[in-house]
């Protein structure tokens, strides 16, 4: 019996054993790119992405509400002594 | 003895009378100034609408602007920013801070059908009810 019938490719049964093992290496390769297309598409993946607008903290805020409250007894004693302009 | 001792109780008396007097104009002044009431011509603006409180503590004209409305908006609010530059530097704040404090009052003071400026920058015209304030603005006024 030919080596050549005994498989279903018979160019295969005819090559060196280093060279096939060349050719499934190859073939995972090929794979790889799928497996990992695959992972990214699973809903269970959490995507962390940046703001399209830059975080400001408006410390300004409290600190103007703070003077305002500090002014009040004063502005109020101002617009009692110049009642002719308020 | 007698008579001198007599001359010094009436040098007193007439030193107390003297600054009596100086103390009741002081308050008369004080209080002059105090109860000084607003120019009618401005009294009749603001009751008619035509002028209202901003938001930054000036007075601003709120429909028509015609040059009498103008320049009488104008002197006030040169009054103001002077007597609010002068706080404020006595408060150690500055110009912007003092005028937005007394903006709150003023508007917190206006009297029902009079104008004011809402946060937004609309005029509204005050009513019975509280006046749309700054969020900054104290919550104790009114």
């Amino acid at each position: 019996m030919n080596h050549a019938e005994l498989t279903p490719r018979g160019a295969a049964a005819t090559s060196f054993p280093t060279e096939r093992r060349v050719r499934s290496v190859r073939r995972v390769v090929n794979i790889m790119p799928v497996l990992l297309g695959g992972t990214a598409m699973l809903g269970g993946c959490i995507n962390v992405s940046a703001p399209d607008k830059p975080i400001v903290i408006e410390l300004n805020i409290n600190i103007r509400q703070e003077v305002i409250y500090r002014l009040a007894n004063d502005a109020n004693n101002t617009i009692e002594e110049n009642a002719d302009i308020f | 003895m007698d008579a001198r001792k007599g001359m010094q109780t009436m040098k007193t008396s007439l030193k107390l009378a003297i600054a009596g007097a100086a103390a009741a104009m002081a308050l008369g002044g004080v209080a002059g100034v105090a109860l000084a009431q607003r120019d009618p011509a401005y009294e009749a603006a603001r009751k008619s609408g035509a002028i209202g409180e901003r938001t930054d503590g000036y007075l601003g004209v709120v429909g028509a602007e015609t040059p009498e409305l103008k320049r009488m908006v104008a002197d006030l609010n040169i009054k103001r920013r002077a007597i609010y530059a002068d706080k404020a530097q006595a408060a150690n704040a500055t110009l912007e801070e003092y005028s937005l404090t007394a903006g709150c009052i003023a508007i917190s003071r206006t009297v029902p059908g009079e104008k004011y400026q809402a946060p937004d920058g609309t005029w509204q015209t005050r009513t019975a009810g509280a006046p749309m304030l700054d969020a900054r603005c104290p919550k104790n006024l009114g």
